[in-house]
């Protein structure tokens, strides 16, 4: 260690000091660096790829047996697809949010960028931006396992990969929002991943994502709309199913307005919510 | 003193949580391009203080301007004229080195040289380690770097050198010391006197959420607190006595008890240390000008 700082110190800021860097930037430049720190964390990474692989092989094999399928022409494996897009989405944007923002807190790394003038912002864009790129991966993932491992025709036409896009970058939109807008809850890094695993898990059973939606009880299927991951995984049934399974919705269509609506009054709640809310420091840090 | 040569004024400074009032109407000045450093018992006010400093908490009433602007209110510009090196953590973990004193260089406008500060800390060897294999030591000089990477000009610095071994420490100080040479204003809060001693050129000692004192480290406590003790065996018992002069009472035991060789008996000239006058300040019974007593004091003999 020597001292060789003191040659390039100056002791006055000179009159026209140079500007600060802009958020948008800085959102680049932490996204870049929570990329690179997610693909360091192999365990997180088995988790959050694998999952949704998994969970579709399960399902679609226990109720595929035999060939067995949910409607005409419609195999399990097709039904649940769209189920396993929207999971994974919820996985790797609000559950992974919710759950890493407390440990950083707890761990002092959130304290020390509250000391630096990154703006919270930014911070929040570099975690959407992480979220963004890790949902691409594994969704990339699963429809390459779900087309050749278990022949699930991928969808023909413009329009529908439209759809998928937006309710896609909409669905890791309110995730992320809602993910970071939670992770006040928990109060300690430790205690996160239990409060907000049940959350998910919970959602995931009445959103009809392990089970066909429309033999879910109506009041499970109304509690569900309250939420988005039913709309995701609608949204997400309107782009895999063929037109005619609108027929098996319990509305008797796809209601992209609705999906949109809903997703879009998350994201608003989740913003509202995580900006009154977030703080830097642990909750016994004064 | 105006607030333009004045890196930190704080004036009446309170913070109460629930019943407990942990800042009970401290007062402190920083001159720029000084070191202060905060001495004080767990529980006495310092991290409070440091804290509000740093915009991290707010205070229920005082004054405090930090480079001539409130804590509370102060925006991204005056974050960037800081740095902060907080006590002990364990984030970071996936990021080496170099990436991560790279990566906060980005959010100031005007950062230093980032691999110049790797070479200052003394990590150009562990540039390309991840920050969970760092030792204690390495990590605690990455947290500097990440600290001073922003060019502050008022450096704070909660107990920078916890758990170092000597030779880390040592390193460490000549680092600070290179920082204040360049003109940066640092405040250090430090349970190690030696370091307080060698680093400081002020320590303020805080005790019940007050500046009990503050001044240089040799004046801390005033004159009388570091008054000499000087030691001799008369008539078969052990004598002491305290003085301003020991130079003129020595001569004079040696001409009175000396004998032909001039030499007094068990002759001992001790002066209290940092660490004598500090323990007196901070104890309970309020006896703030005290004289340490000699029997208490540990001592170290004069040079």
């Amino acid at each position: 260690m020597t001292a060789t700082t003191a040659s390039t110190t100056r002791a006055t800021r000179p009159g026209s000091a140079p500007r600060l860097p802009g958020t948008l930037r800085l959102g680049l430049e932490r996204a870049r660096y929570e990329v690179r720190g997610f693909f360091r964390e192999r365990d997180a990474i088995v988790f959050i790829f694998a999952y949704p692989i998994i969970m579709l092989a399960i399902f679609a094999t226990v109720f595929g047996q035999d060939g067995a399928e949910v409607a005409d022409g419609v195999p399990f494996a097709q039904y649940f697809l769209p189920g396993m897009v929207a999971t994974g989405v919820l996985l790797s944007s609000f559950q992974s949010l919710a759950i890493s923002i407390p440990v950083e807190r707890d761990e002092g790394g959130l304290k020390r960028l509250g000391g630096t003038p990154l703006p919270a912002a930014a911070y929040f864009l570099g975690k959407v931006g992480q979220v963004l790129v890790v949902s691409v991966v594994q969704v990339a993932l699963l429809l390459v396992v779900a087309a050749t491992l278990f022949d699930v025709a991928m969808p023909g036409t413009a329009a529908l990969w439209g759809t998928f896009a937006w309710v896609f970058v909409l669905g890791v939109a309110t995730g992320a929002v809602c993910g970071v807008g939670f992770s006040s809850l928990p109060r300690s890094g430790r205690s996160a991943s239990a409060v907000v695993t049940p959350v998910v898990l919970v959602l995931q059973f009445i959103s009809g994502v392990f089970f066909t939606f429309y033999d879910l009880p109506t009041w499970m299927q109304q509690v569900a709309s309250v939420f988005p991951l039913k709309w995701m995984a609608q949204g997400m049934r309107s782009v895999f199913l063929p037109e005619e399974a609108a027929a098996l919705e319990p509305s008797g269509s796809w209601q992209h307005g609705a999906t949109a609506a809903v997703l879009l009054a998350w994201l608003v709640v989740g913003l509202v919510v995580g900006v009154r809310t977030f703080r830097w420091r642990r909750r016994d840090d004064g | 003193m105006d607030d333009n040569d004045l890196a930190v004024r704080v004036t009446g400074l309170q913070k109460r949580y629930g019943e407990k009032r942990a800042v009970d109407g401290l007062d402190l000045a920083v001159a720029r391009g000084e070191i202060v450093a905060v001495l004080g018992p767990n529980g006495a006010g310092k991290t409070t203080t440091v804290e509000i400093l740093e915009g991290y908490r707010r205070r229920d009433a005082g004054d405090v301007r930090v480079l001539g602007e409130d804590p509370q209110t102060a925006g991204r510009a005056w974050r960037s004229r800081i740095g902060i090196v907080l006590q002990t953590s364990n984030d970071l973990a996936e990021a080496t080195v170099s990436e991560l004193v790279h990566h906060f260089a980005r959010y100031y406008p005007a950062p230093r040289d980032p691999d110049e500060v790797i070479d200052a800390v003394g990590l150009r060897e562990k540039a390309r380690t991840r920050t969970r294999q760092l030792s204690g030591g390495q990590r605690r000089r990455l947290d500097v770097a990440l600290g001073i990477v922003g060019r502050p000009e008022l450096l704070f610095l909660d107990e920078p050198t916890t758990g170092f071994d000597p030779e880390a420490r040592h390193a460490f100080w000549d680092l600070i010391a290179g920082l204040r040479d360049g003109g940066t204003t640092i405040v250090l809060t430090t349970h190690y006197l030696d370091e307080a001693e060698h680093l400081a050129d002020r320590v303020a000692v805080v005790r019940s959420g007050r500046v009990v004192a503050v001044d240089t480290p040799a004046d801390l406590g005033g004159r009388s607190a570091r008054r000499a003790v000087v030691r001799w065996t008369e008539g078969g018992t052990h004598r002491q006595e305290q003085t301003d002069s020991p130079t003129a009472l020595v001569t004079a035991l040696a001409t009175r008890i000396g004998g032909p060789s001039g030499e007094v008996p068990g002759l001992q000239v001790l002066r209290p240390t940092l660490e004598d006058v500090y323990l007196g300040l901070i104890a309970d019974d309020g006896t703030v000008a005290g004289t340490p007593a000699p029997a208490l004091v540990t001592t170290e003999a004069v040079r």
